[in-house]
């Protein structure tokens, strides 16, 4: 059975195509003019300046590449609670956690990832991780997409490359409000009495100042 | 004397080429540019040597150069010869149409360098014309209507069903706009009353150019004129969505070239046919053989000039008025899509062959009730 199509009906002045015609050079007119040769240009590409690195920069909330972020000293924020690898319904993040040395400050007090492993390639992206995180220790604003790999492993991002890896400003530092374990402020979280966690032994403990 | 004359012929057809050839190129280009600047991209802007880019024109050397090295590929079963005649067939006539096309005004080979009179023309002089033939616009018509037997035989000796569907989508769509093309121009003759291009060209400078004239027939033209070229919106024969890449499915390299270059000198060809019957040709308003005369509003300033600069100014304009036009031809493949094929059969029986009708009779209307 043949199939009858129904058309909305065209006037005559429709089907000879004439005025939607002049409407859409109007419209291609307008864009060819203003991006040949006026000021502000509508253009939504770049031009590649030699080299395929430039990129056009992602939105700010653009989920991109992990990175850990650090402390003043350099160490990991985070305190490998595995709350992100809970989260994760990818489950690509492992994390050992360890204690710090006996003759830190933070021994007892936090944990921090030996090693802290993402899979890029099997993760989907969903930011759970991110909102999981209780110390802003892992983020997603490195404004990288991930790369273009030969090997499988090389996606596999260790703690070394997670934490060398800066924000879009350049820096490392996370923005977690609450004082690391050296700094007397964070007994005000026990009314100025220090941490009843663990004994801590004889020396260097109250390094106030670091 | 003979040997004059063939030398000059000879010297015409290889500026004309250079022209034609030359401007195919750079329209290549336009068309990958301008659609950029519609769509808001940049374009190819990238080919270099060294570190001169030249807003990406050297794109066009690079698709040379990538068309000659790639495999001249023949389906096993195409018909060889046909296969490769075909996109010489396609090109040569979109080629040899220019011959009738005056680029200027005649040029008095004496006088070069003198002011000559207002008017008149040179009786001994160089026409600016390849071919000075007293048909005129006939030639046109028969040389243009030819340029589809080379997309249908690439068509038919391709062996795919693709391309014949494109080779006869082709034919049909040439043999129903060929028609309001010869029926548009009707009116023309009838106002210029002259079939030669460069006694229009007088005409329009005598009184007003052909777009004021017949407006009405340059808007019918000016569609047949793309559907001539098998361009956009008129790209049935081609197709890619529907029938993969139409009559040229099977070519590769540079036979795809030459139907590639054909189509844009197509273009070209049809500007200047376009700029002759209704831009005024050579013309420039104000711009007189012995140089630029302001009329009496504006003060009646005058200029002379010697006749090699007016007839320099002329060309000039040609070729302006010529590029113009391809530019609004790319314009408007960038701005209209592609018809279906039945509203490209009822557009072109059911519209514009009775406009086109009608604007002959309206044109005799005018001129008896005139005169
Ligand atoms: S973004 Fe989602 S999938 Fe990727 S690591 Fe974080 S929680 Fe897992
Ligand atoms: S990154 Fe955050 S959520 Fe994940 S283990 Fe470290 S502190 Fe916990």
């Amino acid at each position: 059975m043949a199939y009858k199509v129904i058309r909305p009906p065209e006037s005559a002045v429709q089907s000879l195509y004439v005025p939607a015609v002049v409407d859409g050079l109007g419209i291609t007119m307008r864009k060819f003019f203003r991006n040949a040769f006026g000021r502000r240009k509508d253009t939504a590409t770049l031009e590649y300046v030699g080299t395929p690195e430039t990129t056009m920069p992602y939105p700010l909330r653009h989920r991109g590449l992990h990175r850990l972020t650090q402390r003043e000293d350099g160490s990991p924020r985070c305190v490998a609670c595995l709350c992100c690898s809970t989260a994760c319904p990818a489950q690509c993040i492992f994390i050992e956690p360890g204690e710090y040395p006996e003759d830190d400050p933070r021994h007892g007090w936090e944990r921090y990832p030996v090693r802290f492993v993402i899979d890029e390639m099997r993760c989907i992206f969903c930011g759970y991780c991110v909102e999981a995180c209780p110390c802003d220790a892992i983020r997603m604003d490195s404004g990288l997409h991930a790369p273009p790999v030969v090997k499988r492993s090389d996606l596999i991002f260790e703690k070394e490359r997670l934490l060398s890896m800066p924000g879009r400003d350049g820096k490392h530092l996370h923005k977690n409000p609450r004082p690391d374990p050296p700094d007397p402020e964070s007994y005000s979280l026990h009314d100025g009495a220090r941490p009843p966690l663990v004994d801590r032994g004889a020396s260097g403990r109250d390094g106030a100042g670091t | 004397m003979t040997a004059a004359i063939l030398l000059e012929a000879a010297l015409k057809t290889g500026a004309v080429l250079a022209f034609l050839l030359g401007l195919a190129g750079p329209l290549t280009w336009a068309e990958r540019r301008q659609s950029a600047m519609i769509q808001d991209r940049l374009g190819p802007v990238m080919a270099n040597v060294g570190p001169l880019r030249f807003w990406g024109l050297l794109h066009v050397m690079a698709d040379a150069l990538k068309m000659l090295w790639k495999e001249d590929f023949v389906p096993p079963k195409a018909d060889k010869l046909l296969h490769a005649l075909a996109p010489m067939i396609a090109m040569f006539p979109a080629l040899v149409t220019f011959a009738v096309v005056p680029f200027g005004d005649t040029v008095c080979s004496g006088q070069l360098w003198e002011v000559v009179p207002k008017s008149g023309t040179c009786a001994e002089g160089i026409e600016m014309q390849i071919a000075p033939l007293n048909v005129g616009i006939l030639w046109l018509f028969a040389i243009a209507g030819t340029g589809v037997v080379g997309a249908a035989l690439a068509g038919y000796s391709s062996n795919n069903k693709y391309s014949l569907l494109g080779g006869l989508r082709a034919a049909s769509q040439m043999v129903s706009y060929e028609v309001t093309m010869g029926l548009a121009i009707v009116g023309c003759l009838m106002v210029y009353g002259t079939v030669e291009l460069p006694e229009m060209v007088r005409w329009q400078d005598a009184h007003v150019w052909g777009i004021v004239a017949q407006p009405l027939a340059f808007i019918l033209f000016f569609t047949a004129a793309v559907a001539e070229t098998k361009r956009v919106p008129f790209d049935l024969p081609e197709g890619e969505s529907e029938i993969v890449g139409g009559y040229f499915t099977e070519y590769s390299g540079m036979k795809f070239g030459m139907f590639f270059t054909g189509e844009f000198i197509e273009v070209i060809v049809a500007s200047a046919v376009l700029t002759t019957l209704f831009w005024g040709g050579w013309n420039l308003p104000f711009l007189c053989r012995d140089g630029v005369h302001l009329p009496e509003w504006a003060g009646g300033w005058h200029l002379a000039l010697e006749h090699f600069w007016v007839t320099l100014i002329q060309i000039g304009a040609f070729i302006g008025k010529t590029v113009a036009m391809c530019w609004f031809q790319l314009m408007v493949r960038w701005t209209v899509p592609r018809f279906r094929y039945d509203q490209l059969m009822r557009l072109g029986w059911r519209y514009l062959l009775p406009v086109s009708l009608l604007n002959i009779v309206i044109t005799g209307i005018v001129m008896l009730a005139w005169t």
